[in-house]
């Protein structure tokens, strides 16, 4: 009597690596004395080129419950911010009913939580995850997210051309953008009257200790790098990086940047410890409407950033078509157009300007929500970095937040 | 007071020693405590903190090896960060010793006739703690910052420089740290004065002692125990404190201490070699401090 192999990815990894390792052992073990045998399988182990993880057979036909992770402030909330009315509404038509979760509060911790189940095939207990393009394209490389049927998302049709072509992910077959914004800056009205053209503006005696930064390295970095003429979405040199993480340095300790934040750096501009920072679109739109019409955004004269989050799937989900089923749903102009209303930044749904119109014409004229053909033009995306770039261009802007 | 055992640290006498299955057995979930919270991932951090690029090179991705230069690369690296932290926790510890001493003094001694009060103050000391410490070191973070009432305040005495500042700076951050420790501090002072037997102040007074001398040869030696232990239990944590002295709190980028380094180094970085030797040098070096200086205060019952 056979029994059948246990269906569990570890499991099954595990059994993979004792046959391989027994046939490693009985081999070198003839060759080298026992202490090279243990160092050899140690390096096997976890060095040897163990095939990417399989995905998950889908049981959304019968499982209708999904979990999806996201950042913080972006779906749309009803007044007391209790309930989401699309995603209440996706739930009684579809009939799927989803948890979502605000659990990413930054892309990289986030990875750093969930990759060593996705390496492994494992269900990370969220079917559906928004990350930024970067993040997105490291998962694509190493094959931690499930192929789209796209059949099962036909308003994907709706996908603005401009992010049809990505690098990172050709056709769009792994990945779907969920929203966008601009990296620009942004000033206190009241304490800056005059307003800011460019990042060299930022660096004025007047703003001394008053300037904050964002400690997303592609943020602050491609500002600057823009700023020094640079074209961050092509091939550039290390030493344009080099020379724009200098710049940095410099302006931390000269002073002029009071302090380098994540989504906290909001905390600073209401308390007015800063008055101008490197900043989010959507977050100052937001910002303004929270706590008085106070500050402005720009994209600088030399270019601004734009970035996107993008909906994957990960691996070792077994609601692949659920979910798919609601990315379509986020892909209907109007669904688009409620929730850009709200969240404040980009959509990337075709058609959702025109639905906007019938609900708010102004929101529908926010170059910051649905920008033109001239405000795109002013913006680049941040080229894909290769693994050791980012390594090294990580711990080079990491030393400076770290004051060394 | 809960701290009073570990204040006097006056060594149990040896039970007989009997075979006792019991014990053993009474013994196990201890044991098995200690080797599964302590024991195993100790012996993984040092694993990690030994471990090397993984050969196909991708970020995040480590394999296990001998990689002792790590050690050497964290030192070299951050060596700043791994002297302001200790120095930020000494500053930490002896702001805290100069304030609590003092109040502990007048809560164990000279509110001793009125209980009440002692009570009181007790729980003055205590209460903070009913509040989150990430709660109280952000409220601090909005009560010190430029436009506030405090620093407002202090520019316009002229103490404060037009465009000087004080979140982000070393002095918010040693104020946060002896802020967030003072009654670690407090307590176990509190519990050896509380049982200083003032006859021996006035036998020193009787012998015609100055009131300092007093202090000196009699007080002090006698609370003694608290004064070491309540600085072990600052020192320590406010060395590995990572909260203060963090960008998103109190601190800037001139004043990240060690914890912060492992902290940007295990979560942005993925560079789990780098973090786990920086935790491995922090946790010898405050060893290494802490057994000199229990040493030097002849104090190793403590140990």
């Amino acid at each position: 009597m056979t029994r059948s192999i246990p269906t569990d990815p570890m499991v099954q990894r595990l059994i993979r690596e004792a046959r391989s390792a027994s046939l490693t052992r009985r081999n070198v073990l003839t060759g080298a004395g026992i202490g090279a045998a243990a160092l050899s399988l140690a390096a096997c182990s976890t060095g040897g080129a163990a095939p990417g993880p399989t995905a998950a057979a889908d049981k959304s036909s019968t499982d209708k419950n999904i979990k999806w992770d996201n950042w913080a402030q972006y779906l749309d909330e009803d007044k007391d911010g209790k309930t989401h009315p699309t995603l209440d509404a996706f739930e009684k038509k579809s009939g799927i009913s989803v948890k979502y979760d605000v659990a990413v509060d930054d892309n990289n911790t986030y990875y750093g939580k969930v990759k060593d189940q996705l390496a492994l095939g494992q269900n990370i207990g969220a079917d559906l995850v928004c990350l930024t393009d970067w993040m997105v394209s490291r998962l694509i490389k190493l094959g931690y997210v499930q192929n789209f049927d796209l059949s099962k998302i036909p308003n994907a049709k709706n996908l603005t051309p401009s992010l049809q072509k990505v690098d990172f992910d050709p056709g769009r077959k792994k990945s779907l953008p969920w929203q966008g914004g601009f990296t620009g800056i942004c000033w206190n009205k009241d304490k800056v009257p005059g307003g800011l053209k460019s990042v060299d503006d930022l660096w004025d005696k007047s703003l001394k200790g008053r300037v904050g930064v964002l400690s997303e390295m592609r943020d602050t970095t491609g500002l600057i790098m823009m700023q020094a003429g640079v074209d961050v979405s092509g091939k550039w040199a290390d030493a344009k990086f080099d020379n724009a993480v200098d710049v940095f340095r410099k302006q931390v300790n000269d002073g002029q940047i009071r302090n380098i934040k994540g989504n906290a750096y909001l905390e600073d501009l209401k308390s007015e410890d800063t008055l101008a920072a490197i900043c989010w679109s959507g977050d100052i739109t937001t910002l303004n409407g929270e706590a008085g019409d106070k500050w402005q955004f720009a994209i600088p004269e030399a270019g601004g950033l734009l970035w996107n989050d993008n909906f994957v799937i990960p691996i070792g989900s077994p609601k692949k078509s659920a979910s798919e089923e609601l990315i379509n749903y986020y892909y209907q102009p109007e669904v688009a157009a409620e929730v850009a209303a709200w969240v404040n930044y980009i959509t990337p749904v075709v058609g959702a300007k025109e639905a906007m119109q019938a609900i708010d014409p102004t929101v529908a004229d926010n170059q910051l929500i649905f920008p033109d053909e001239k405000t795109l033009s002013s913006v680049k995306v941040f080229r894909t970095l290769s693994s050791a770039e980012e390594s090294k261009f990580g711990a080079a802007f990491q030393a400076v937040l770290l004051g060394s | 007071m809960a701290f009073s055992a570990f204040a006097t640290g006056t060594a149990q006498e040896q039970a007989p020693r009997r075979k006792s299955r019991i014990a053993l057995l009474l013994l196990l979930p201890g044991i098995l405590y200690l080797v599964l919270f302590f024991l195993v991932p100790l012996v993984s951090l040092v694993i990690t903190s030994l471990q090397s690029p993984s050969a196909l090179g991708d970020i995040g991705q480590y394999q296990t090896g001998f990689e002792w230069q790590n050690y050497v690369t964290s030192i070299t690296q951050y060596g700043d960060q791994i002297l302001r932290s200790f120095s930020y926790a000494v500053l930490a510890t002896v702001f805290a010793l100069i304030f609590s001493y003092p109040l502990a003094y007048f809560i164990g001694v000279k509110a001793r006739p009125w209980p009440l009060l002692q009570n009181l103050m007790l729980v003055l000391v205590i209460a903070p703690f009913f509040i989150s410490f990430l709660l109280r070191t952000l409220a601090w973070k909005s009560l010190l910052s430029d436009e506030s009432g405090f620093v407002t305040g202090l520019k316009a005495l002229s103490l404060l420089a037009p465009d000087a500042h004080v979140t982000g700076t070393p002095v918010a951050v040693v104020f946060g740290l002896t802020y967030n420790f003072i009654p670690f501090m407090t307590l176990p002072l509190y519990a050896a004065l509380e049982r200083l037997d003032t006859r021996y102040l006035e036998a020193g007074s009787d012998l015609y002692a100055h009131p300092f001398t007093v202090f000196r040869t009699v007080t002090i030696p006698l609370s003694m125990p608290g004064i070491v232990s309540g600085v072990l239990l600052t020192f320590i944590p406010a060395a590995g404190d990572y909260v203060n002295a963090s960008r998103e709190f109190l601190g800037g980028t001139g004043t990240s201490m060690i914890g912060n380094v492992i902290e940007s180094n295990f979560l942005v970085l993925l560079n789990y070699p780098a973090a786990a030797s920086l935790s491995i040098i922090l946790m010898v070096v405050i060893l290494a401090i802490v057994t000199v200086y229990v040493r030097r205060s002849g104090t190793e019952d403590l140990l």
